[in-house]
């Protein structure tokens, strides 16, 4: 023990991290038996009786009573939700309804019998699955669970009592229990309640005394039970003493590394390891060295293989695989770096003579170990060798004429130099086709090219030609040894080409990762990012696929970046739960395997950003993982980008909130000044005003009226343009309408310009909502108005351009200030003229009715000098060619 | 003799400016603040134009409307806040004669009553219509401008028509497509906005600015009389 006993800052952090993942989850509580029989659904309602009596909302989730009385009699105090029942195979059968408890959501739910497997059509391949997503929704589990359901522990079962569970379970997801208890039962008892018929009723127990519950059985059941109790309880210790901060009584560098292969072995040892590790409290990688092969290895020896890194992942264990060509190297060389303690590695049962000839990798790694522990452990059976596939499949046609040929023409060669050359010298022409061969094909075409050399070479090049007699025998020497040479050659030729082409392979993916990365790095739009993310994945791996990105936090088929949906709406709920739980479903998982499509999770940093859903699971699932997690940092960057924007515009908001509160009270103050000051002296000094000082004030009544009702209509109608509330009324309208009610409605605004309207009779009607348009309109024609001087032109023009009708309001005035066209369609911004009074909200409005319309405002200076505003709205549905009717 | 002006208006403040300005126009004004008060008054007084406020506390000023023109053609005029052009229709499609929207210069409300007032006046009189430099024979279907003769086309003229009899006040676009096209063309308004157009081109100076045949965005059109 050190004398610094304060615990390290990371490790309360990832403690606090725990905790309050905990706080939010629902508590899961195991109840936790050697063997069926022992009690542990009886233990769990009781425990649930006692809740429910202490106040707690406690529902019967899914409880199998297998018809016991006292079970029962729990059961009836208890609210019990309905089974759902689930179509297979034509017969109904009953399942856990886990839609159902989450929309009852109580505070405690019992789900029986953890390790049952769900019925096909079910959300989740298991059922402890339903229980992790209780959990998750905040709902409190108690549930129950046989020792030999265990992962960890299967095969030890499966060679005690000679019965092979399917069944199994995680072992993490009792490492995750908050608490386990353990339900005991002495076997003698346990044999006696059987007796009695407790357990199973007649026919049923005496064949489940023969099979199952057998006295030795029941004994190493409940010793395992009671061990991995005890484990429990002993993590819990060191769990305890590390957050008081006591002293570790060792030092917790221990690191496991178990070696896998392609024998059936390697699942043995990785659970083997899962046990090592859970004992010293390490951490355990699983290491599987690619040699070049493997990839020549059949199919399903391939799955196996990948099926022991999950395996091995499902235990808690890190997988890993290294690509090199020697696998004891890649071992030690990879434990150096990952600080390895110790390594676990199986025992080859072979034959003496074997291993006379090869060196096991237990060997090699025993003498270059150095201070790396290695614990190898015997294999049960290596019965099954790993099968080599040579590449039997038949060569084609083409191949085969081709093989032909050259040993055919090799032989030509060999017989036009016949005379001139000694047969061993022949015999190499005959090397370089079988060279030729197998640098073109297959394993098989390289085979039969060697063995056609050989018999062409003894019929043609050995004498007595003609015949595959041979006169001397020291030709036998020429042809063993000419047919292993050429054996060997094809082998290897073949060999390196095979490296070589996946070498390439994997170099083309690198390529397209990194042109993949870079491609997304340029796009500025999160749903261009994700549609051509899911486009070149489509391309990548042959293989139809779709982003699906969410909206306030819902995933919709609605917003997908293919145009044709490649799943049925109906399968959004299961985009969704990928969404908000962050792993895959569909078709090829465990979860909701039903489905058309496979959908994986876009997230980053932990934060989902998207699902994306293929049409079938592709061969490099891995692959695309890679992938999926490179566009979802594409996303993810685009996010921050954005949320840096927003947080920026809101900033600006605020900023704009202060300048209306500054510009309201100054705006609405001026006016109200100027009518109380003149209404009041008319009032009171009527008499003495002179006839013009009266028509003055009053003129300035009116005209100050007549402004503050301007900035009243304006703050009103940018509220109600804000808020939504402007429904708009669209119509088909003529410009030159428009502009002359406009124009009326301007008349003194407007007079002390000049004003020019050039509207071609040819302008087809455009569908607006006329008050709104007039309201643009007015704006533009006012701050034409307002920032120019008397006198100046102020011209109105329209005309079609392109596929929109323009409407343009210019003027002679100063124009925009440098940068300022782009800011002028901000809420408050006000021009930098000096003198000029306005809230700011004229363009603001203006340009939020033109974008409802569909159409672009744009703000610019005109070359000849002046400012322009310059109003597009499309045509198409929303023009109409002039003309009579 | 004065002509009478019944009030309906629960504002307060718009009485007490109203009361005074209408007197010194010599009108000779009867106040009502519910629109019960106000159909009650309307049929004891018989007054010669009614100004009508919609917002009222009993009743929509719709019903105000309706009642009236159960039994009398006297002119009614709305008083209705700007940007409630649904409302504005929805009066003049129940008979409502014009509306002036609030806030009004007081100079506008006048000239509104004085057009409403010369047109009862005129119910069934001259046949020939004079704005500007425009005639307008009915009879006889010929149509002037500046004393030389304008063609146009019977759906054109049919427009004018529909205008000169309603002259003064808003027309609102359905009531013109309903009396010129037909009620089977009800939303056909592009209809209207053609013709308009070129009825327009024949008889205003500057069709850009017409002086006559004016354009009330959200309503409909108003042919001034002056």
């Amino acid at each position: 023990m050190t004398g610094d006993e304060r615990p390290n800052p990371d490790d309360l952090l990832e403690r606090v991290k725990e905790e309050t993942a905990r706080a939010k989850r629902g508590r899961l509580k195991v109840f936790f038996g050697a063997s069926a029989g022992v009690g542990k659904t009886y233990a769990m309602l009781e425990a649930a009786g006692a809740q429910q009596r202490a106040g707690v909302d406690v529902v019967a989730g899914y409880v199998e009573t297998h018809g016991r009385k006292e079970t029962e009699a729990l059961l009836a105090g208890l609210e019990v939700l309905p089974r759902l029942e689930v179509e297979y195979k034509g017969v109904r059968v009953p399942e856990f309804d886990l839609d159902g408890a989450l929309a009852r959501h109580p505070v405690l739910m019992l789900v029986d019998e953890l390790a049952h497997t769900n019925a096909a059509g079910s959300r989740h391949a298991k059922r402890w699955q339903d229980v992790m997503e209780l959990l998750e929704a905040g709902i409190s589990v108690y549930t129950t669970l046989n020792v030999q359901h265990l992962e960890s522990l299967n095969d030890v079962v499966a060679q005690v009592t000679g019965v092979v569970v399917r069944e199994t379970l995680p072992d993490s997801v009792l490492d995750e229990a908050d608490e386990i208890e353990l339900v005991d039962l002495p076997a003698d008892d346990l044999l006696r309640r059987l007796d009695e018929g407790k357990v199973y009723a007649g026919e049923q127990a005496r064949r489940a005394t023969e099979n199952f519950f057998r006295p030795g059985n029941l004994i190493a059941l409940r010793e395992m039970a009671l061990r991995r109790t005890a484990d429990r309880v002993d993590a819990q210790m060191r769990d305890y003493r590390r957050q008081h901060a006591i002293g570790e009584t060792w030092a917790v560098s221990n690191r496991l590394m178990v070696c896998v292969g392609p024998s059936p072995f390697s699942a043995q040892l990785v659970r083997a390891t899962a046990r090592l590790a859970a004992r010293f409290d390490a951490p355990w990688t699983a290491v599987f060295v690619e040699t070049p092969g493997f990839a020549g290895l059949a199919g399903d020896i391939r799955a196996r293989v990948q099926a022991t890194l999950r395996l091995a992942e499902q235990l808690g264990g890190t997988p890993v695989t290294l690509p090199a060509s020697h696998v004891g190297g890649a071992v030690l060389q990879y434990a150096r770096s990952a600080n390895v303690t110790t390594i676990v590695v199986g025992k080859p049962r072979e034959a003496l003579w074997l291993r006379l000839f090869r060196h096991s990798l237990v060997d090699e790694l025993l003498r270059d170990s150095g201070d790396i522990e290695i614990y190898a452990i015997e294999g049960e059976s290596v019965a099954e060798r790993t099968r080599r596939r040579f590449d039997w499949e038949a060569p084609g046609v083409r191949e085969l004429v081709g093989t032909v040929g050259l040993v055919g023409l090799c032989t030509v060669v060999s017989l036009l130099l016949r005379e001139l050359l000694a047969p061993v010298n022949l015999a190499m022409i005959y090397l370089l086709g079988v060279i030729g061969v197998a640098m073109r094909s297959g394993r098989s075409d390289a085979f039969l090219a060697s063995l056609l050399s050989v018999a062409a070479f003894d019929f043609f090049c050995v004498p007595p030609y003609g015949t595959f007699a041979v006169a001397d025998y020291e030709y036998v020497v020429t042809f063993v040894a000419m047919l292993t040479v050429a054996l060997t050659i094809s082998h290897l030729t073949v060999s390196i080409r095979r490296q070589a082409e996946r070498a390439a392979q994997r170099e083309i993916r690198t390529q397209a990762l990194y042109n993949f990365a870079k491609d997304l790095a340029g796009e500025t739009g999160a749903f261009e990012a994700a549609r051509r993310a899911a486009d070149s994945i489509a391309r990548l791996f042959g293989c139809p696929a779709m982003i699906l990105l969410p909206d306030a936090g819902k995933i919709s088929f609605r917003r997908r970046t293919s145009e044709r949906s490649l799943a049925p709406s109906s399968e959004e709920p299961i985009a969704q739960w990928v969404f908000d739980h962050g792993q895959k479903a569909g078709k090829g998982t465990d979860t909701l395997s039903g489905a058309t499509a496979l959908y994986l999770p876009l997230q980053a940093g932990g934060s989902p950003l998207g699902v994306l859903a293929l049409a079938a699971a592709p061969e490099g699932l891995p692959q695309v993982e890679v992938f999926v997690a490179q566009a979802a940092l594409a996303l993810e960057r685009l996010r921050s980008a954005q949320l840096l924007r927003d947080s920026e515009v809101r900033m600006r908001t605020e900023e704009s909130r202060s300048s209306l509160l500054s510009a309201v009270s100054h705006d609405l103050r001026t006016p109200l000044a100027s009518i109380t000051g003149a209404a009041t002296s008319l009032r009171d000094q009527w008499e003495k005003l002179p006839e013009d000082a009266r028509n003055e004030l009053l003129e300035s009544i009116a005209e100050e009226a007549e402004r503050m009702g301007r900035l009243v209509h304006n703050l009103l109608e940018m509220t109600r343009l804000d808020s939504g509330a402007v429904e708009i009324h669209r119509d088909w309208h003529s410009l030159e309408e428009l502009v002359g009610a406009t124009l009326e409605r301007m008349t003194k605004v407007l007079a002390r310009h000049v004003v020019r309207t050039s509207l071609p009779a040819s302008l087809p009607l455009v569908r607006v909502d006329d008050v709104l348009m007039q309201q643009v309109l007015v704006n533009l024609l006012e701050n034409a108005a307002k920032y120019t001087p008397p006198g100046t032109e102020v011209e109105i023009a329209a005309f079609v351009e392109e596929n929109a009708v323009v409407m343009e309001v210019r003027d002679r005035g100063p124009g925009f200030a440098k940068d300022e066209a782009e800011h002028v369609f901000e809420k408050f911004y006000r021009g930098k003229t000096d003198g000029v009074r306005g809230v700011g909200l004229g363009l603001a409005i203006s340009q939020a009715i033109v974008q409802a319309h569909g159409g672009r405002i744009a703000a610019s200076n005109r070359p000849s000098g002046g400012a322009v505003v310059r109003v597009m709205l499309p045509v198409g549905a929303n023009a109409l060619a002039a003309g009579p009717v | 003799m004065n002509a009478e002006v019944l009030l309906i208006e629960d504002d307060p403040q718009i009485r007490r400016f109203l009361r005074p300005a209408l007197a010194a126009e010599n009108y000779r004004v009867y106040e009502a603040v519910t629109a019960a008060e106000g159909i009650a008054q309307a049929s004891a007084r018989q007054p010669d134009i009614v100004l009508l406020d919609l917002g009222l506390p009993d009743r929509d000023g719709l019903t105000v409307i309706g009642a009236i023109r159960g039994w009398s053609q006297m002119p009614i005029l709305v008083l209705s806040a700007r940007g409630q052009e649904s409302d504005k229709i929805a009066a003049l499609d129940a008979g409502a004669d014009d509306f002036v929207g609030k806030p009004f210069a007081m100079g506008e409300l006048l000239a509104r009553m004085r057009a409403a007032l010369r047109r009862m006046a005129r119910v069934g009189s001259s046949a020939v219509f004079h704005v500007g430099g425009i005639a307008v024979d009915l009879a006889a279907r010929v149509v002037t401008v500046n004393g030389v003769e304008v063609h146009l086309t019977p759906i054109e003229f049919k427009l004018l028509q529909t205008m000169v009899r309603h002259a003064g006040r808003v027309v609102t676009q359905r009531q013109l497509l309903n009396e010129v096209w037909g009620p089977q063309h009800l939303e056909e308004s592009q209809y209207l906005r053609v013709y308009m157009g070129q009825l327009r081109r024949k008889l205003e100076a500057d069709p850009a600015r017409p002086r006559y045949l004016r354009t009330e965005p959200g309503v409909g059109y108003r042919l001034m009389t002056e």
